[in-house]
């Protein structure tokens, strides 16, 4: 049975970590191969070639498939389906815009931010944020599937897959891209970080979320914040943590100044450390948390700097 | 241009979800609902583009159980103009899967030719963030998914969307779905007057046999689960205390 797997491919480059973590999941199905769809992506598709378990590669390049808009890329992943029974993708934004698209254009339902695989046709998922976990059986002859990638280890490398060139489906010319805003960092990504420090609304403003990013430097850590943190400007978009942001589970993950909604404990519970730092001793985020200290985090945060 | 809002009925986001002991599912019986939290911020967007001038007319839709009436009220008292409930299940704990969703709001938006619809990005129940997607796919429409700016104009719709990577900005022809996230618009509460006002908007009720689409579901449901709980933690004295515990558990 054969699996194809969307990489998630930004401005050329290859997304290796999430890719190989959905090839790890995508491997427990059948035969991978890797589509690498961009306005250039032969590069990706080189490097996926590489993965350990990737049994073939097709690379897509057209101006139609640059910055990820759904509609080309959805039609030239359905074009494609008649030859695989699983079409699968990290759960990333792009893939969660894509694969529902996919799912309907060949009348089947998605299945997003599977969490676990039991077999060809049934799939673990969280649901309500995380506080309950569905298994659910596909009765579709085709199962379009995303992968929640902090719960799947990346593949490693040493793999030799072919590299196949294949063309766009026709772009069905419905919307075009006008421009990206991305910050660039030095930090390492927050979905594959091994430490990630996050700051929620008790840090009270953009500047004092120095703070948080002073003591992530300092750990080699990415920088994530809840959504209140988020909405008040402290930080962007993309750090947050939780059922609607990202989803992450490093090795230790500190929580600074966040309460804990079920929400944003959606996005980090599965870390394997967890540590909170609130003024708060009712905090909710103590009842996950491994370690917490109950402190003015103005005044845990440097001590702990120092002391690190 | 007529702008329609598909709006579900969900458990309240702050309920603490129950699984109940046999794993058939969470038990929402006796459980405080309310309209999806995004799906209030399409509502939002629906009504700010009406008072703009850009949007004549706002009808909302939801499919599910009869009890979906409440939430559709909610929104008229919020400022739709109109509401269609499709009744698809009698079970409250019987969720229609967005690909069937989909298809009958495809239906509906043939029979009301709407100029824009205006989904939330995902339903904080099942959580699969796909509707508006599959809608956009059936109808062969525009998409613009995870919309943190909306800006109409004329033919085109200018999205700027949250991805991973920051923020994205493209631009859709009409006819559109844009999907909506948690940034563009924080939701009016409705006001008594408008809320005596709502009960008289009109509510049609259909079902999803009116439609002839069949909601029967793809994914069976074999089992629903606690997940594993974390083994409890302590609280530490000092920030000495925290440092001593994360060394010797070699996470630093
Ligand atoms: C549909 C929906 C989706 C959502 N998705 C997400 C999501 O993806 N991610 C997310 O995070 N949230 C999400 N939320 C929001 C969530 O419900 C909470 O509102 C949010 O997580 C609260 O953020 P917070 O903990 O930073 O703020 P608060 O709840 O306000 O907590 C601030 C904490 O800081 C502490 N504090 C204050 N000052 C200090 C100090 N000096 N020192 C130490 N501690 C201090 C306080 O004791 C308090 O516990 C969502 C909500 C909805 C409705
Ligand atoms: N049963 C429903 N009735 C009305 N709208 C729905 C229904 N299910 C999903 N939607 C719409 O689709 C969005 C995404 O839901 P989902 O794809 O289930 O995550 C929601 O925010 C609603 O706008």
């Amino acid at each position: 049975m054969a699996v194809l797997l969307l990489a998630e491919v930004t401005d050329g480059a290859l997304a290796l970590d999430a890719t190989a973590k959905a090839v790890t999941a995508a491997a427990k199905l059948g035969d991978v191969t890797v589509l690498a769809a961009g306005a250039s992506a032969a590069a990706a598709g080189e490097e996926a070639a590489k993965i350990a378990g990737v049994a073939k590669v097709l690379v897509a390049e057209d101006a139609s498939l640059g910055h990820r808009l759904a509609e080309p890329t959805a039609a030239l992943i359905a074009s494609l389906a008649s030859d695989y029974e699983h079409i699968v993708a990290p759960a990333t934004t792009d893939a969660k815009n894509v694969l529902p698209r996919v799912a309907a254009l060949l009348d089947v339902m998605v299945i997003s931010d599977v969490s676990g695989v039991v077999d060809g046709n049934t799939f673990e998922r969280p649901i309500y944020a995380g506080n309950a976990v569905q298994t659910v059986k596909s009765n579709d002859a085709k199962k379009v599937i995303s992968f929640r990638t902090s719960t799947f280890d990346a593949a490693g490398d040493g793999g030799s897959a072919s590299v196949e060139t294949i063309s766009a489906a026709e772009n069905p010319g419905l919307s075009e891209w006008v421009e990206d805003k991305v910050a660039a960092s030095d930090r390492p990504e927050l979905t594959s970080a091994g430490v990630v420090v996050s700051g929620g609304r008790g840090v009270g403003s953009e500047e004092d979320f120095k703070l948080i990013e002073g003591l992530a430097d300092k750990l080699g850590a990415a920088v994530g914040a809840s959504r209140a943190a988020v909405d008040s400007g402290y930080a962007p978009n993309d750090w947050q943590v939780g059922q609607t942001g990202k989803v992450v589970a490093p090795e230790l993950y500190v929580a600074i100044g966040i309460s804990g909604a079920i929400q944003h404990l959606a996005g980090m519970k599965d870390s394997k450390i967890i540590v909170a730092i609130n003024k708060d001793e009712e905090a909710p985020i103590f009842q996950v948390a491994d370690y917490g200290l109950v402190a003015d985090l103005f005044d845990a945060v440097p001590e702990l700097m120092e002391k690190l | 241009m007529k702008v329609l809002v598909p709006v579900k009925r969900v458990i309240d986001y702050n309920v603490k979800v129950r699984v109940k002991a046999d794993g058939s599912g969470v038990d929402l019986a006796n459980v405080k609902m309310s309209m999806n939290p995004f799906d209030e911020i399409a509502v939002e967007e629906a009504i700010r583009l009406k008072e703009a001038g850009k949007a004549d007319e706002i009808v909302v839709v939801s499919i599910g159980v009869k009890q979906a009436q409440e939430t559709l009220r909610t929104a008229l008292a919020m400022g739709a103009d109109r509401a269609i409930l499709v009744v698809a299940a009698d079970d409250v704990h019987t969720d229609i899967e967005p690909l069937a969703v989909a298809k009958i709001l495809a239906k509906v938006v043939e029979e009301e030719q709407p100029g824009l619809v205006l989904a939330g990005k995902q339903a904080i129940d099942n959580d699969m963030n796909a509707t508006g997607q599959m809608l956009s796919a059936l109808l062969g429409w525009s998409q613009g998914t995870f919309a943190s700016e909306l800006d109409i104009d004329g033919d085109n719709a200018v999205v700027t969307r949250e991805v991973d990577g920051g923020l994205q900005t493209i631009k859709v022809k009409m006819p559109a779905i844009v999907t909506v996230d948690l940034r563009l618009n924080e939701p009016r509460y409705a006001s008594l007057p408008n809320i005596m006002k709502a009960k008289k908007k009109p509510l049609d009720e259909k079902t999803a046999d009116d439609y002839g689409v069949d909601v029967s579901p793809r994914l069976e449901i074999i089992s629903t689960t606690e997940p594993a709980a974390r083994a409890a933690g302590i609280i530490v004295g000092s920030v000495d205390e925290l440092v001593g515990k994360l060394k010797e558990a070699g996470a630093v």
